[in-house]
């Protein structure tokens, strides 16, 4: 079977009418690895994952899938290829056993395996004593994890992952992280988009960063935090709200850059400490608004973000809620 | 590769079946409202009753694969599970004729069960190869038909309000409940372009040896029918994903 890396992409590209999402990326992932895909609502995300998956076709570019070229190969790239989308879309009608069986006949796993596959899934993800239970009656977090089940019935090489933790709770997302760090232990490599830095930052071994459907980075997370470790960076805590004061504050702080993580919190990039604590209390005392707290911090990946797309981690935070359903339907 | 293909055809018409078909809408749609319509005309004209079997099979093959066909490709673009099927090595043209295949396998049990219960009830005795001629391709031209309307439209509702214009139109002019022949000339004309004259001639034929013995002709028409739907079909749910 022909392999180099597990993806391989050459100036992929795809419009829609005069958009253009996608513009002319390169990139390749290397089997094995967890790779990430960043970027806000709107990035090119899910029009790129949908090309790499055959679900679209790009208007330009060559793309490679486990050595299969696109699009001539791509229905026997997909025997090796599973699918998590951002909406976990299987039949509502169907129990939670029916629906992987169904994946697994679609995908032409033997007669005999099929069951034993299901069932090995269904113990693996928790989901076992409700095998029997139609989809619809799962929680979102339960329909999360059969989604990633069905996915896996086929035993694929590559695995796509559009968002797999969007919408789930605290502790349900904590335990598919843990879950996708286990696959990657067994061997898959993994394609994983994201709006979540941290995760990102837990998760991936290198990072591709897209802004309105380019690449602008691709490092590895600690190669990307790199980036900011030689600046200064201060973080305030108000007592109100200064979000409609942040243009205020930054006048205030020369070269350095203020970002906005939440309608009472300021992290500041850049510039002398000393000259940013006396600017940030005058703007204090100014605005009658008292400051809560006061910390420098260790850089962190959503500070690398910050700085390499100029984008706030709060723009990323509220995009994910009010718009992907748009991006989904790219 | 074509046996996998083949293979996720039967798959997907199989879950279909299970998922759309064999639920009470479905059934009330394609079993029971042309059983209702004949037993309006039954009740009329008691006495003449065998002669409207041809006609009640043939609205219970329309009826019947279009019931849940028209909506359920739409239905599951907007669910994105027409998505999922599509992720697996199967190709655009095998999931939309698993699609259609649902809507035959669906039809052909509603069209056994209303044939056979007619037949025996009636203790009529049909050319039953000449019936299954007509029918076998009519059950597939329905469900094509169903699923183009499904493809064109972007609203589930859309499909079933654009199809039942048709259904309607044709259950009146193609010769199911008044001959063809007693139809104004301008009429007789628009009902030769429509497909349930051919399957209500058909079967007409296979019920009453008085009649034409014109199978063959229509068969061929019915494949015409079959692949100016099934085309167009694929074509357009091509266009959804280019």
């Amino acid at each position: 079977m022909p392999q180099k890396n597990a993806i391989q992409t050459e100036n992929l590209t795809k419009r829609y009418g005069d958009h253009l999402a996608v513009d002319h990326i390169s990139f390749q992932v290397n089997e094995g690895e967890i790779f990430g895909f960043l970027g806000p609502n709107g990035s090119g995300k899910t029009s790129t994952i949908r090309m790499l998956v055959g679900l679209s076709q790009p208007d330009e570019g060559r793309t490679t899938i486990l050595g299969y070229h696109l699009p001539a190969e791509i229905a026997r790239a997909k025997r090796y290829v599973g699918v998590v989308p951002d909406v976990s879309n299987l039949y509502d009608e169907l129990s939670a056993l029916d629906n992987l069986l169904f994946m697994a006949r679609l995908y032409g796993v033997p007669r005999g395996e099929q069951r034993s596959r299901a069932e090995r899934l269904l113990k693996s993800f928790g989901l076992y004593e409700r095998k029997d239970d139609r989809f619809a009656t799962f929680s979102r977090g339960m329909k999360r994890s059969l989604t990633i089940a069905a996915a896996l019935i086929h035993e694929p090489r590559l695995l796509f992952l559009d968002e797999p933790t969007t919408g789930l709770d605290a502790a349900a997302a904590r335990s598919l992280r843990s879950l996708i760090s286990n696959l990657q232990e067994k061997g898959l490599t993994i394609f994983l988009t994201t709006h979540y830095l941290g995760e990102a930052d837990l998760l991936c071994n290198r990072i591709a960063i897209l802004v309105r459907g380019k690449i602008v980075r691709i490092d590895t997370p600690a190669g990307l935090k790199r980036l900011v470790q030689t600046e200064s960076l201060v973080e305030f805590s108000f007592s109100g709200d200064v979000s409609a004061l942040a243009g205020n504050l930054g006048s205030r702080l020369g070269e350095a850059e203020v970002a906005l993580l939440d309608e009472s919190r300021v992290r500041i990039y850049g510039g002398d400490p000393p000259r940013i604590f006396d600017a940030v209390f005058q703007f204090s005392r100014d605005n009658n608004i008292g400051i809560e707290a006061a910390s420098t911090i260790r850089p962190s990946l959503e500070d690398a973000f910050l700085k390499i797309t100029g984008i706030s981690p709060l723009v990323m935070n509220t995009e994910k809620h009010s718009g992907k359903e748009k991006e989904g339907r790219q | 590769m074509w046996q996998e293909q083949l293979g996720g055809i039967y798959q997907i018409a199989l879950k279909d079946m299970k998922t759309y078909y064999l639920k009470p809408p479905a059934i009330s749609w394609g079993m029971v409202f042309p059983l209702a319509w004949t037993l309006a005309f039954y009740l009329r004209n008691p006495v003449d009753f065998a002669g409207l079997v041809p006609g009640l099979i043939a609205m219970t093959i329309l009826f019947s694969t279009t019931a849940a066909e028209a909506v359920v490709i739409n239905f599951e673009l907007r669910l994105g599970t027409l998505e999922r099927l599509l992720l697996a090595p199967l190709s655009i043209t095998s999931v939309l004729l698993g699609k259609v295949l649902g809507g035959f396998l669906f039809g052909l049990l509603m069209t056994v069960i209303i044939a056979a219960g007619s037949i025996l009830y009636l203790g009529l005795r049909p050319d039953i190869p000449g019936l299954v001629l007509i029918a076998l391709p009519s059950l597939m031209v329905y469900s094509s038909m169903g699923a183009l309307f499904s493809v064109s439209v972007k609203e589930v509702f859309e499909a079933q309000t654009l199809l039942n214009l048709p259904r309607f139109f044709m259950v009146f002019l193609c010769g199911v409940v008044y001959p063809v022949s007693a139809l104004p000339e301008g009429l007789q004309l628009l009902s030769r372009l429509l497909p349930l004259t051919y399957t209500v001639h058909g079967l007409q034929a296979s019920f009453f040896p008085g009649a034409d013995h014109v199978f063959f002709q229509n068969f061929v028409i019915l494949l015409i029918f079959l692949i100016l739907f099934l085309l167009p079909s694929i074509h357009l749910l091509h266009r959804r994903f280019s």
